[in-house]
């Protein structure tokens, strides 16, 4: 991967526990058509840190396509994650046999409580981010965009909250604003909205509300150009985190004229 | 002729050998010395611990990599 995919704002980290990302935005490794669009798609994003799911080896053909040894020679920052986990023992059983292929204890904890809408079951999110964090594990959970719930993961140790925007693939956008923005005003650690989002628009809007990072698959895999767009979801994140830190102007009902009100050809002097 | 044991990987029966370890298991299968976790039990078996480990009759086994994924 090129240097120049990781020295963008560099000045500007993201920072979760004893992580420190060039990039806010991270992105899956999951969908794409083959490893070569998946390298294109990841290097285009610029994403510092991608998600990796742990899965049973097919004894028949335990060589696989490559993918993981190419993340871990680029540099990636692998986050094993639990998908496909609907209780919290099979979500912490996942993440210690993650930390056991080698990876440093930072785990994208999941656990599923429906199986069409992919919402999370959040009691047993909660039961298993309480295990792992005793565990020393870095945790970072998907969770609903439920305000009280992520001050309990808070609570608990969680390194991150990263609550829902819309269900998982469905590229719905950012359903609930309000409740991201008073999320992100209650809780300390970093806010990635995780899950939902559709277009680059959707990605700079959950910047703009002060996330502090976007973690996003099906967006980017999904897309007729998987490696354009990661390449606009990496401009949509940079422009919404300027904007914020920026300070957008406050939204008013009349229109406030931009140029001077004087001296209009025409008018009385 | 050593003992047979029944044992189940990734959901599938096996029969291996009384005796036989994880590191040995994970040979039989072509998967020694590979990114792999193994998980006996639903206890973790640390890489270290291959070799010492010998497999019991009925034991269950997660022998897992990892995969692309969001």
């Amino acid at each position: 991967m090129s240097t120049s995919t990781h020295t963008n704002a560099n000045s500007d980290p993201l920072r979760i526990g004893s992580l420190e990302l060039a990039s806010r935005l991270v992105v899956g490794t999951g969908k794409y058509r083959d490893l070569a669009q998946t390298k294109a798609a990841l290097e285009a994003s610029g994403a510092s840190m991608v998600t990796v799911a742990v899965r049973r080896l097919e004894l028949g053909s335990p060589e696989g396509d490559g993918l993981i040894r190419y993340l871990k020679d680029a540099g990636y920052t692998l986050l094993p994650n639990t998908a496909g986990c609907y209780t919290a023992q099979d979500a912490v059983r996942t993440c210690r046999l993650a930390r056991e292929l080698g990876m440093s204890g930072v785990v994208k904890l999941e656990v599923l409580g429906d199986k069409d809408t992919l919402f999370p079951d959040v009691v047993q999110t909660l039961e298993a981010a309480a295990i792992l964090v005793k565990e020393g594990f870095t945790v970072l959970p998907y969770t609903t965009d439920d305000p009280i719930t992520a001050r309990k993961l808070e609570d608990i140790g969680c390194a991150a909250v990263m609550p829902l925007a819309a269900p998982i693939g469905s590229g719905l956008g950012i359903r609930n604003p309000y409740n991201l923005e008073i999320m992100r005003n209650q809780i300390k650690v970093p806010l990635i909205v995780d899950a939902g989002v559709g277009t680059a628009s959707d990605a700079a809007i959950a910047m703009e509300l002060g996330c502090d990072g976007v973690l996003m698959n099906t967006a980017i895999a999904g897309a007729q150009d998987p490696v354009r767009m990661a390449h606009a979801m990496r401009l949509a994140v940079q422009a919404g985190r300027e904007a914020f830190l920026a300070g957008r102007i406050p939204r008013k009902l009349y229109a406030s004229a931009s140029s001077p009100l004087a001296g209009v050809i025409g008018s009385k002097a | 002729m050593l003992r047979a044991m029944q044992i189940e990987v990734n959901g599938r029966p096996h029969q291996v050998d009384a005796g036989t370890t994880v590191a040995a298991l994970l040979e039989l299968l072509g998967v020694q010395g590979g990114p792999v976790a193994v998980e006996r039990n639903q206890e973790i078996v640390p890489r270290a611990e291959h070799g010492s480990t010998a497999l019991h009759d009925g034991d269950r086994l997660e022998v897992v990599q990892f995969v692309g994924g969001g």
